[in-house]
C-alpha cells in the first residue's frame, strides 16, 4: 500500500481564484492511500518544495501528487525535489489544475469539482506507479557532417576546434558547395571565393577533420551517441593519396565536351577533372559517364601522362563504416528547373538564364572570365530584365492545372542577390539599362534594405512593381511583355538578356537521407526542427542537428550562425561521457507478443526489432517464437506501438495501460 | 438595363475562384493580349471582385474584350484564374438582363451539321432565362 502526499498549489491567484484549494486538499484526505495533504501559495518556490520534502521524511511518503500547473512547466522541478530526499522521481505525478482547469473555468464550484477529480485521477495513477531507472549509454566522441558547403564546413570547424574528430561526407569531388560558385556576397559585396576558399583550406588541413569527398551516405544505424554509418566512397578512378592535382591529365584528356557543372553547364570541361582551381581536396576525378577508357576500352591517355601513377581504371566503390556520436545534416539546396516556365523562354533562348548562371557569367573564374557576355553571340547586353519569384510563392494545388515545380514559400535570398547583380552590372557597365520586376521587395536583415535602396537611388536600376508575362525571342532580342502595376500599364521591353530568380529547393538527396536518419521533413522536403522557436537547430530525432538551407531558405550569415549553433549542440552531446535516457519507454511482454510486426511498422524512430527467441513452454518443450524487442536508447516514448499492438503486449513504462485505465476509472467514479 | 444586380456571392459561387489568394503580382495583366483595349485590366478585375465592386465591372466594356484565351489562368502563380471571374460576371450580366435571347424555335434555322451539340446546349443555357 502506497503512502501518498497531495500538495495543492494556489499559483498566487492563478488557481486559487477559480479553485477552492483548501477544499481540494481537504477532499484528498479522504482518498484511500493519501496520508497527508496541504496547500500553499507557490509550490514551486523553495518553501513549497521544502514543504514536500519535509512531508516525505516525516510521513514516509512513497508517492507524491502535486496539483499545480502543466507538467511541461514544473514536473522536472518537483521530480528533482523528491529525488533529493530519496524518493524515485517517477513516483511523482502532477495534476494539471491550472491550464486544464482554473484558466478555463469561471465558476468556483465547477472549477473545484474538476480539480478534485483531476487530483483523484493522479492519486489513482501514483497507486500503480513503479520506480523507474533511466538507462545509460556511452557516447562515441566523433561527429559526422553531411554536406561540405558553407554550413557543413562551419559546423565541422567549430566541432573540430572544440577537440572532437569530425568527418565530412560530400557528394561532389570538392567541398565548397554553392558559395564557391558565387561571385560576390551581399550586402558587403566582398568576393565570395576570397572568404570561402580559405575556409575550405582550413577544413582540408585541420588535423581533426577528415573529408570523404565524392562520397555518399549508404546506411545509418544506431541512435544518439552511437550511430553506425556506412559511407559509399564512389570510385573516382584516381588514387587520392597519390594525385598531386597538377592538372596534366585534364590538359591531355581528349574528351573535353562534358558540361561543366561548376559553371552551371555554360561551358564544358574535360572528362577527368578538378572541378575548380581552389578545389579541396585538389584531386582529379574521372567522370564515368564520358570516359572513353571506361566505356569503350580505348584512350587511357590520363594514365600515361600521370607522373604520380594515380590513375586506376579498375577502381570500385568502397564502403566504409564509422561510428559517430552526433550527426549534422547540411545537405543544402538546388535551384529549381525552370524549363516548364516556358513563358520566360528559358528553353528557347540561351540569353535567358537563371540567377546562378548569371553569377557564373559575372565571375572572374567563370566561363567568360568575368566579362559579361550573353551566351548566344558573346555581345555585351545593353538591356537586362530581372524577373523575381520564378517558381517561388506559388499555389500548388494539383487540382488546378499543371504543376510546374513551383514552391509555396519565399526563397528569401533572391531579392538581395538580384539587387547585387544589378549593382555589379552597373558598376562594370554603367550604360546598361536594368529592369527588375518584383512582387514585393523583401529585404529584412542588417544593411539589407539600404543595399536595395542603393540599387534604386544611386545606380538607377528600374524597379518595377509587376510581373513579366512572356518573353519572346525575336531578331536577336528578347521581347519582354510585362505589367507595371503602379502606373497601370503594360510594358514592352526589348531586352538583350533575361535573368530568372528561380526558386530554391532542398537538395534532392535530402529525402532519402531523412529516411535513413529517421529525421522528419515538411511537405517541401526541408528538415523539420524539434521546435520551430526553441530548438531550431535540432531535428526531433535525438543526435541529429540541422544547418543551412536543408532546414529552410536562408542566406550565408544565417547559415553560418545556424551551423555554429548546430555545432554547439553537437559539442554539448559529445562532451558527455554517457547519456541518461528517458525511462518512460516502451517494453514488450514477450509472452504476450504474437510477432505480428505492427509495432515495428508504426514506430517512427526505428526502435523496435524482431528476434527469434527460445521459450520454455509450460509443457516442458522448447519453442522458438518471433517477438518484439525495444531498443530503449532509441525509443522516445511516443506510445504509438502500445495503441497499435493487438495483443496488448506493448506497454509504456510510466504510462502503462493499467495506470491510464486507473486514471480514467477515477475520473468516472 | 433591368434592375437585376450581379452580386459578389453569385460571381464567387459561379466562378469557384477565391480572389483572396491573389498576391498582386500582376502576371495576369502582364500576360493579357487584350490589355491595351481594356478599361479594367485582369489584376484590377480580381481586386474589384474581392472588394465587391461588381457593379462597375458589370457596366464595363472590358467584360466583352476578354478573349478567354486563358493565358492568365495558365500563368497565374497563385492559381487565382482571373478569366473565370470575367466569364462569371459576363454570364451573370447576360442572365440578369432578363430577356430570353435565344428561343428554341429559332434553333432549326441556325443549325449547321458542323456545329457541336455542346455549343447549342451551352448557348441555350447562356442566352435563355
Amino acid at each position: 500500500m502506497q503512502k501518498i502526499g497531495v500538495f495543492v498549489c494556489w499559483c498566487g491567484s492563478n488557481i486559487a481564484a477559480t479553485v477552492d484549494v483548501k477544499a481540494v486538499a481537504e477532499a484528498a484526505r479522504s482518498v484511500p492511500g493519501v496520508v497527508f495533504s496541504a496547500d500553499y501559495q507557490y509550490m514551486c518556490s523553495q518553501a513549497g518544495q521544502t514543504m514536500i520534502t519535509d512531508a516525505i521524511r516525516e510521513y514516509g511518503l512513497t508517492g507524491v501528487v502535486v496539483c499545480s500547473c502543466s507538467p511541461r512547466m514544473h514536473e522536472a522541478t518537483f521530480r528533482k525535489a523528491v529525488q533529493k530526499v530519496g524518493l524515485n522521481p517517477y513516483m511523482l505525478e502532477v495534476a494539471n489544475i491550472r491550464e486544464q482547469c482554473s484558466w478555463v473555468h469561471k465558476d468556483m464550484a465547477v472549477g473545484t469539482e474538476k480539480a478534485i477529480m483531476l487530483m483523484k485521477a493522479a492519486v489513482a495513477k501514483v497507486q500503480l506507479n513503479a520506480p523507474l531507472e533511466a538507462g545509460k549509454s556511452p557516447v562515441t566522441k566523433r561527429a559526422l557532417v553531411i554536406g561540405g558547403g558553407i554550413a557543413g564546413m562551419q559546423a565541422a570547424l567549430d566541432i573540430a576546434d572544440a577537440g572532437y574528430d569530425v568527418d565530412i561526407v560530400e557528394k561532389n569531388p570538392s567541398i565548397g558547395g554553392k558559395m564557391a560558385q558565387l561571385d560576390k556576397t551581399f550586402p558587403t559585396l566582398d568576393c565570395s571565393s576570397c572568404i570561402v576558399t580559405p575556409k575550405m583550406v582550413e577544413v582540408g588541413q585541420h588535423e581533426r577533420i577528415h573529408i570523404y569527398s565524392y562520397s555518399e551516405i549508404e546506411e545509418v544505424k544506431g541512435f544518439v551517441g552511437n550511430f553506425d554509418v556506412t559511407i559509399r566512397r564512389k570510385a573516382r578512378y584516381v588514387d587520392e593519396t597519390k594525385c598531386t592535382g597538377c592538372g596534366a591529365c585534364m590538359e591531355k584528356c581528349p574528351m573535353k565536351k562534358v558540361p561543366n557543372e561548376f559553371n552551371q553547364g555554360l561551358d564544358t570541361r574535360s572528362c577527368i577533372y578538378i572541378p575548380f582551381a581552389q578545389a579541396v581536396p585538389k584531386v582529379a576525378t574521372i567522370d564515368p559517364n564520358y570516359c572513353l577508357k571506361l566505356n569503350k576500352g580505348a584512350c587511357g591517355i590520363c594514365s600515361k601522362v600521370c607522373a604520380a601513377g594515380a590513375i586506376n581504371y579498375e577502381a570500385k566503390d568502397e564502403l566504409v563504416t564509422e561510428k559517430y556520436g552526433a550527426i549534422v545534416a547540411a545537405t543544402g539546396f538546388e535551384v529549381i528547373d525552370v524549363s516548364k516556365y516556358d513563358e520566360y523562354a528559358y528553353t528557347q533562348s540561351p540569353d535567358v538564364v537563371t540567377s546562378l548562371e548569371y553569377e557564373r557569367l559575372m565571375n572572374a573564374a567563370g566561363p567568360t572570365g568575368g566579362h559579361l557576355k550573353r551566351p548566344s553571340d558573346g555581345k555585351e547586353p545593353k538591356t537586362i530584365v530581372f524577373v523575381q519569384c520564378v517558381g517561388s510563392r506559388e499555389c500548388c494545388d494539383p487540382g488546378k492545372g499543371e504543376l510546374r515545380g513551383g514552391k509555396p514559400y519565399c526563397s528569401k535570398v533572391c531579392c538581395m542577390y538580384t539587387a547585387k547583380h544589378a549593382m555589379l552590372t552597373k558598376d562594370h557597365y554603367p550604360d546598361t539599362d536594368i529592369y527588375v520586376f518584383y512582387i514585393d521587395v523583401r529585404t529584412p536583415g542588417k544593411n539589407f534594405d539600404e543595399f536595395y535602396r542603393r540599387a534604386v537611388e544611386q545606380y538607377g536600376v528600374h524597379y518595377i512593381k509587376g510581373a513579366v508575362g512572356k518573353v519572346t525571342p525575336e531578331g536577336g532580342k528578347l521581347k519582354v511583355q510585362a505589367s507595371d502595376l503602379i502606373l497601370n500599364e503594360q510594358l514592352h521591353i526589348d531586352a538583350d538578356m533575361v535573368v530568372l530568380a528561380a526558386a530554391i529547393e532542398p537538395s534532392p538527396t535530402a529525402r532519402h537521407l531523412a529516411t535513413m536518419l529517421t529525421a522528419s521533413m515538411d511537405t517541401n522536403d526541408f528538415f523539420t526542427e524539434a521546435h520551430p522557436k526553441l530548438r531550431p537547430v535540432e531535428s526531433p530525432t535525438a543526435g541529429v542537428f540541422l544547418a543551412g538551407m536543408c532546414q529552410g531558405p536562408k542566406d550565408i550569415p544565417e547559415t553560418v550562425a545556424q551551423a555554429g549553433a548546430a555545432a554547439a549542440k553537437a559539442i554539448g552531446l559529445l562532451a558527455k561521457n554517457e547519456l541518461v535516457g528517458n525511462p518512460c519507454v516502451a517494453h514488450s511482454d514477450e509472452w504476450m507478443c504474437n510477432g505480428c510486426s505492427q509495432c515495428e511498422t508504426v514506430c517512427p524512430y526505428g526502435a523496435i526489432t524482431y528476434v527469434d527467441k527460445e521459450f520454455k513452454m509450460p509443457d516442458r518443450t522448447v519453442k522458438i517464437r518471433r517477438v518484439a524487442q525495444v531498443n530503449e536508447a532509441v525509443c522516445q516514448g511516443c506510445g504509438a506501438c502500445t495503441v497499435t499492438c493487438p495483443s496488448g503486449a506493448m506497454d509504456l513504462k510510466g504510462f502503462t495501460n493499467k495506470e491510464i485505465m486507473a486514471e480514467v476509472d477515477a475520473l468516472c467514479r | 438595363m433591368s434592375a437585376y444586380k450581379v452580386t459578389q456571392e453569385e460571381v464567387l459561387a459561379v466562378s469557384g475562384v477565391d480572389p483572396k489568394k491573389c498576391m498582386r503580382c500582376g502576371k495576369c495583366s502582364a500576360t493579357c493580349p487584350a490589355y491595351d483595349e481594356m478599361e479594367y485590366h485582369p489584376h484590377e478585375f480580381v481586386a474589384m471582385v474581392e472588394k465587391g465592386e461588381i457593379e462597375k465591372l458589370a457596366q464595363s466594356k472590358s467584360l466583352y474584350l476578354c478573349m478567354t484565351c486563358m493565358a492568365c489562368i495558365q500563368r497565374c502563380p497563385r492559381q487565382v484564374e482571373p478569366a473565370k471571374l470575367v466569364e462569371a460576371v459576363r454570364a451573370a450580366v447576360i442572365r440578369g438582363k432578363g430577356a430570353t435571347h435565344l428561343k428554341p424555335d429559332a434553333l432549326p434555322d441556325m443549325l449547321d451539321p458542323d456545329l457541336p451539340q455542346q455549343a447549342i446546349v451551352s448557348a441555350m443555357r447562356k442566352y435563355t432565362r
